[in-house]
Parts: C-alpha cells; structure tokens; sequence
C-alpha cells in the first residue's frame, strides 16, 4: 500500500479537485452576490410589479427561490465547457494555434456516442438494463465517443494541420475552419445516408431523468437531475484524470517539453510528432466526453450542434487564459454560470424585452471584452503577441 | 510523349498572342458562346463557353480599346439579351457580380493588410437591413409584433430613395468597420479571427432577435416586401420595342427589373475593381502590404498602422455595404438566415481560392464559386433525383437507386465543398490560383527562406 502511495502523486488528485471547489464557489459567490444585488435595486421597479401580478411573489423572493436552481445549471453546463475548452487550451499550448475543428471533434464525439446507445436500445438492452447497467451502458458510450473523436483528432491534425506547421498561423486557421466545415457535412452525410434523418435523440433509459431532492426551503423543493450528477461526476473524473496525467507523469513532462521548445524537446530525445499527436488524442477525447455528456442533458443533437458550444468553450478557455488549464476550468465555470444567469433572469428583469435567446450573444461579448482587454485571461498565463 | 504535349500546348498559348488571332478568336468564341445560349437557353456547357468567351476578352492579348469595346459591348448588349430570354443565367451573373465584389472587399482586408476577418456578412448584413428597413413599411410596424402578412400603409419612402440609400449603405457600414475596427488595433493574427468571427455572429442575432423591444427587423421571419427603384413605363416600352424581336416575347416587368439590377450592379462591380486597383497602385496600397509583412517595421518606416488598419476595415465594409442595399432591393426580401458564418466563409473561400491579394483571381474565384454553388450542384441535385425516380440500378453493387436518401441533396453540402476547398488550397497552393505576384514571390517561398524560418521558430 505504501508502495502504491509512493509512485501516485496525491497532491496531484486531490489540487485540481480543490481548485474546481473553489472555483465553483467563487463563481456561484460573485454572480449569486450581484444578481442579489439587483434584485435589491430592482424592487419596486416594473418587473416586479408584473412578478407581483403574475406569481405573487416580489422580485427578491422570487430570485433567492430560483437562485441554487440556476447555480446547479450552471455549474453543469460549466463543467461541459469546462471539458471542451481544454482540447482548445492543450493544443494552443503546445502549437499556438487555434483548433476550430474541436467543435466538429465534439460532434463527431456525441454522435458516436449517442449511435451506440440508440444501436443498443434496438438490441432491446437498455429497456431491461438495472440502474447499474444502465451506468454501465453510458459509460460504453462515453468511451466509444471518446475513441471515436479522439481518434478524428488525430487525423485532422494529419492531414490537415502537421503539413502546415512551419507555414504562417492564418494559414492553419484557415485550413482549420476549412475542416470544421467540412466535417459538418460529413457527419450530415454520413447521418442522411445511414438513418436518413438530420437530427437524433439520444434514447431515455435508466434513472437518468428523475430528480433527486436535495433540500428544501419553505415551499419550494432544490432539486438536481440524476443526468446533471453524472455530468458533474463524469467531468471532474476526467479533469482530475487529465491534470494528472500532464502533471505528474513521464508523457505529460514531455507533452509540457515539447509546448515550451520544440526543438530543444527534440534534442532531448523527446518524439515531437508524437506528443503533438498524444495531444490531439486526449484533447479530442475530453471533447468526444463532453459531446456524450452534452446529448445527455439536452437530449437532442444535430451536425451543427458544436458550433455554439465550441464557440462558447473557446471563450471560457481565452477567458480563463488560453494555455492554461486551470484557466480553461475557471473559464468554464464562469462562462457556465454567467450564462445560466443570463438565461434565467435576463427575461425576468427586463419584463421580456431581452430573452433569453440573448444568452448566446452574452458569450460573444465576453469573448470580445476579454480579448480585447484583457487577452492573457483572467489567470493571467504569458501569450504571445505573434502574428 | 508528355513533353511535346506540352510544348505544343505551349506554341499553341503564343500563337493565340500573336498578330490578329486573339481577335478573331474572342469575337468567334463570343458568336458562339452567344449562339449556343440563345438557341438552347436550358444548356449549362453552352454558358460555360459563354463565360470563357467573357473571360477571353480578358486573357487574349489585344488593343485596349477593343478589349474594352467588347467587355461593353458584351455586358450592356448581349447578356441583358439572353437574360431576358433565360432570366436563370441573368440571377448567376447577377449573383457573380455580388460575391465579386464581396470578395474584392473582403480582399481588402485579408489579402492587402493580412487582418483575417470572419464577420464580413455582418456588413453585408447591415446594407441590407438598412434598406430593408426604410424601403418597406417596417417603420409603421415598430410597435407591433413579428406579422408575415402584409399591410395596407405605404411604404415608408418613395422607392427611387433606394440610389441614395446605396451611398448611405456605403456610408453605414463603413462606419460600422470602424468600430469593428477599434479593437483590431489591440489584437493580432488568430485572436483577430475569432473577435472578427464573434462580431459578425452578434449581429446575425440581432438581427434575429431586434422584434422587441421595437421590432426593428421582424425576427427571423425577415423584412418583406421591399421596395424596387421605380421602372418608368416609357423605358420598358421602349426597350420592348427595340428587343422583343430578338427575345421572341414581351419582356415582362420582372425580367426588366432583373435586367436593371444586373446592371446595377455591374456599375458597382466596376466601381469597386476600380477603386481596388488604384488602392493596390497607391501609397496606401503599399503600406498595407508593408503592414502585412511586418507591422514593427513598417512603423519604423513612418507608417501609421492603426489608422491604415481602420481604413482598410473601412473600405472593405463599405463595398459590402452598397452590395447589401443592392441585395435587399433585388430580392424584396430579407431575413438572418442569409449573413450567417457559412456566407462569411463561402466569400473568404472565394478570396482563398482565387488568389489572396490578386484582383484577378478574386473576380475569378467569385465565379468559380457562385457557378459551383447555384449552378453544377443544382444541376448535379437534379441529376440525382431523376436518378432517383427511375429505376435504374447501379450494375455490380446491387443498388437500386430508388433507394437513395432524399437527404442527400448536394446543394446543401456547401460546407463540405467549401471546406475541402480550402483545406487542400491552403496545403497545396496557399497563394491561390492566380497568385497576386507579390505573393507569388513570398509564398512560392525559395527552399533556403523555409529553412531560415524554421529555425528561427
């Protein structure tokens, strides 16, 4: 046992595990304080009159109510960003370049994912499968959807990206929307030609849909989804899982190598090709996850569907510092939780002349804001000002 | 074998220069390009070598006067003819001139100072609502909810206020590329893209999205109808006298009004090809490229960077902004679905392919693209469909076509083209097919400058 103790690095497991802590309070803190906040000023304004109306309650009641409701959404949705927006950071990292084709990777990811499981729903396997098996079940389809894309990953960065590496970074970018595109269209194809449908839903089987009662205030019970649990616990597994990897293991000091200085890492006897390669596998896989993950808890996707979600995963990543992946975690919980506030209140507030079809926009903004002001990140990590 | 193929293609390219052969060979391919649309206006191989004969006029090498007499002479005479006749080729070359000068401005920007830009169809985008909105009677509906019928109230503004509200599209989204603008002058390379990417994006959704508080642009059901320009009853009269004989039938309003803004929008064209090359002539010119190259240095030099870069998003706005008004009117319809990222992407792939920063190859790949698009994949769609209905089968496989997903329409899989696209011309010939010649030289690259710049990487 102590041999054991001895060669895992424990300090390593339980950092990461305390920093999302931290993170998850200090971003539900600060956002749950403002809105807070407003629902003060807000008092006495016309949305409350019409909450006074309508449901009875004042405007501050009515948001201390919905408050843990919206903070569990977005820590959710946060930790799915949180899981997309690594694969973005680890390649900046290590290439300075940015991989727009991890949308698609994430696509490809949930739809291999959700595939196996509507193929095994035809078997008649999940209409009989305990809850245990059900698990079971979900986790086969979070692997093959992490094969599946990390795999993809891999050959994008083939094809497509190592023949351009000594070319200049808009020359890569432009190859890299080029494949993003192209890979829509592939999935659409291959989608149109196989099931003959544009969109699929991911089959409900097991517990995944009840809610679990957490507690309860007065009349109004706090509760969480089972599928949003498996989110939360699916992606911390993975983060931890990663931050070992490239923390304290011999491939993840070669993969931080190869990210400081290629050639010297090439010196060193450290295979270049191949870690860059390593890179795209665990970053496309963490996509893939987060894609399965993703069809879970909106149940239904289509070939487009990583745009918004790798767009927004690219902001949290920039948000938190792009190459960093503690920044990409904080970033992603930040985005995750401004959104679900957005998406909560921002209709509430002002009596339905912005929706919350404006909770999109609000990640374009922060992604401007942030690059424009403050392009290193909130964790501040160095980048570069290259062309 | 091969070589002497190639030698004679080689004699074959000089003797076409040499003498009087280029004329005789643009006018004869012109009769026939002309002949073959006018006689079966269905068949796609006779525009093609219509567009050849165009193109010709270009290529050969021939007196200025009559290479300008000619392309006049083709443009204002023959194509409004066969336009009337097949008003599908008048909507391809319609559209060629709009993505031609969407690519010329986008080139501007990406190919003159090197400032990747996503968001172009935002500009776009703002041209078109600006119109949208004043030429229809959408200011009478700001505070109603989204309706699709149509109301009784006139249109808010006389329609022949559209020729001023081209200028003000110029105006707008110019001003519009300056406050795009601003940030690019604290940001660089990829992150550029992405700010360029997240702009054009929120204003999609606000156009989406502006039904209320004042409904603004009537959500994602768009702004229709839209005001023409008024046609005058004498203009048509007359114009049906001198070609109803050619034609072989009256032309009708509509096709008039195809035919005006086809050249409309060739003076556009025209305009913007102009006012490129004496950009690309001039000191301005020459400083974006120095700025493209190497912006520390070409402040050294006593450039102004910043305010270049505005004005190189400025300029490429503008030409956007004028197509924008062009498009609303021509189509007396709006809606968000038309600047999305896809559109951007499609124009950036018109300048990608072409070649980035060659006047030339922008026009060229604007054509290439657009036939692509509106022409082979529809023909290619209804192949396949026929295919489909018949019941023919493919031999050794088995398959029975019947049995083809309706799916798979390739009109829809514009991406995946676009997409293939740019991936193959950025790893074999990032420079475009007709490289600019600056470009040329830089990208072309001597052996011994990559492996300088490997080094020092």
């Amino acid at each position: 046992m102590r041999n054991f103790m001895g060669s895992v690095n424990v300090r390593q497991i339980l950092l990461p595990i305390g920093q999302m802590a931290i993170f998850i309070t200090g971003a539900g803190a600060v956002c749950s304080g403002v809105m807070l906040v407003l629902a003060l000023l807000f008092r006495g304004s016309g949305a409350d009159h019409i909450l006074q109306a309508t449901q009875g309650v004042g405007i501050l009641t009515y948001t201390l109510n919905s408050l843990p409701q919206v903070l569990i959404d977005g820590v959710t949705i946060g930790f799915v960003y949180a899981a997309i927006a690594l694969g973005y950071t680890m390649v900046y990292g290590i290439l300075q370049f940015i991989n727009f084709a991890h949308s698609e990777i994430f696509a490809i990811g949930a739809f291999c994912g959700v595939e196996s499981l509507i193929a095994l729903n035809g078997l008649g396997a999940l209409a009989k499968a305990s809850a245990m098996g059900s698990f079971m079940y979900l986790g086969l389809a979070l692997i093959i959807g992490m094969a599946a894309a990390g795999g993809m990953a891999v050959l994008v960065e083939r094809v497509a990206y190592r023949p351009l590496r000594s070319s200049p970074t808009l020359i890569a970018l432009i190859s890299a929307i080029g494949v993003s595109f192209a890979l829509q269209d592939v999935i659409r194809l291959a989608e149109s030609m196989t099931s003959g449908q544009f969109y699929r839903v991911i089959p409900t089987f097991g517990n995944f849909d009840e809610h679990i009662t957490l507690f309860q205030i007065g009349s109004t019970v706090i509760d969480i989804q089972v599928k949003s649990v498996v989110v939360i616990l699916a992606a911390v597994i993975m983060l931890v899982a990663l931050n070992y990897l490239v923390g304290s293991t011999k491939v993840g000091k070669a993969i931080r190598a190869v990210s400081q200085d290629k050639h010297t890492a090439a010196l060193m006897g450290i295979n270049v090709n191949a870690m860059i390669s390593l890179t795209f596998l665990v970053g496309g896989s963490l996509g893939g996850a987060a894609g399965v993950l993703y069809a879970l808890k909106f149940t239904r996707i289509d070939p487009f569907v990583g745009f918004m979600p790798g767009i927004k995963a690219f902001a949290a990543a920039v948000l938190g510092g792009i190459g960093n992946l503690t920044g990409a975690l904080l970033g992603g919980m930040v985005l995750g939780m401004i959104e679900s506030f957005a998406g909560a209140y921002l209709g509430t507030y002002t009596m339905g002349t912005f929706g919350a079809e404006y909770k999109d926009m609000v990640a374009f903004l922060i992604l401007i804001l942030v690059i424009v002001f403050r392009p290193n990140g909130l964790l501040g990590e160095q980048i570069s000002q290259k062309a | 074998m091969k070589e002497s193929l190639k030698s004679r293609f080689q004699d074959f390219l000089v003797f076409l220069d040499r003498g009087r052969t280029p004329y005789f060979v643009s006018i004869g391919l012109i009769i026939l390009g002309f002949a073959l649309v006018y006689l079966s206006p269905r068949s796609i191989p006779g525009f093609l070598v219509f567009v050849f004969a165009a193109s010709s006029i270009y290529w050969l090498k021939m007196n200025k006067a009559v290479q300008l007499g000619l392309a006049v002479f083709l443009a204002v005479v023959l194509v409004p003819i066969l336009g009337a006749r097949n008003v599908f080729y008048l909507e391809v070359i319609f559209q060629i001139a709009v993505f031609s000068a969407l690519a010329l401005g986008l080139n501007i920007v990406v190919g003159f100072s090197g400032l990747l830009n996503f968001g172009y169809m935002a500009f776009y985008a703002v041209g078109a609502y600006l119109w949208a909105f004043f030429g229809s009677q959408q200011p009478y509906l700001l505070h109603s909810t989204v309706t699709t019928k149509a109301l009784n109230t006139p249109f808010f503004l006389a329609p022949d206020y559209f020729y001023l509200f081209i200028f003000l599209g110029v105006i707008v989204a110019a001003i519009l590329g300056l406050i795009l603008g601003l940030p690019v002058l604290r940001v660089r390379g990829d992150y550029l893209a992405v700010i360029t990417l997240a702009f054009g994006e929120i204003v999609r959704q606000l156009a989406n999205n502006l039904d209320k508080p004042l409904n603004f642009t009537n959500g994602p059901q768009g702004i229709t109808p839209i005001q023409r320009p008024t046609m005058p009853e004498g203009v048509l009269n007359l114009f049906n006298q001198v070609i109803q004989p050619v034609v072989g039938h009256r032309v009708t309003d509509n096709q008039a009004y195809n035919i005006l803004f086809y050249l409309i929008a060739l003076l556009v064209v025209i305009a913007v090809i102009v006012i490129t090359y004496r950009l690309d002539d001039s000191k301005v010119g020459r400083a974006w490229t120095a700025i493209r190259e190497d912006e520390l240095s070409a402040g050294a030099m006593g450039i102004n960077a910043n305010k270049l870069k505005l004005g190189a998003f400025a300029v490429g706005a503008s030409f956007a902004g004028a197509m924008g008004v062009l498009f609303a009117a021509s189509r007396t319809f709006v809606s968000p679905e038309t600047f999305t990222f896809l559109q951007s992407v499609g124009v950036l792939t018109m300048v990608i392919l072409g070649g980035i920063g060659s006047i030339t190859g922008v026009i060229v790949g604007a054509t290439v693209v657009t036939l692509l698009n509106i022409q082979v994949l529809q023909s290619f769609s209804l192949y396949l469909s026929q295919l489909r209905q018949s019941e023919a089968v493919i031999p050794i496989i088995g398959f029975h076509w019947k049995n083809l997903s309706n799916q798979l329409d390739p009109t829809k899989y514009q991406r995946l083209i676009f997409g293939i696209v740019l991936v193959i011309m950025m790893i074999y010939r990032p420079a475009g097919l007709l490289p600019a010649a600056r470009r040329k030289r830089e990208l072309g690259g001597n052996p011994e400058d990559k492996d300088l710049e490997e080094k020092g990487a």
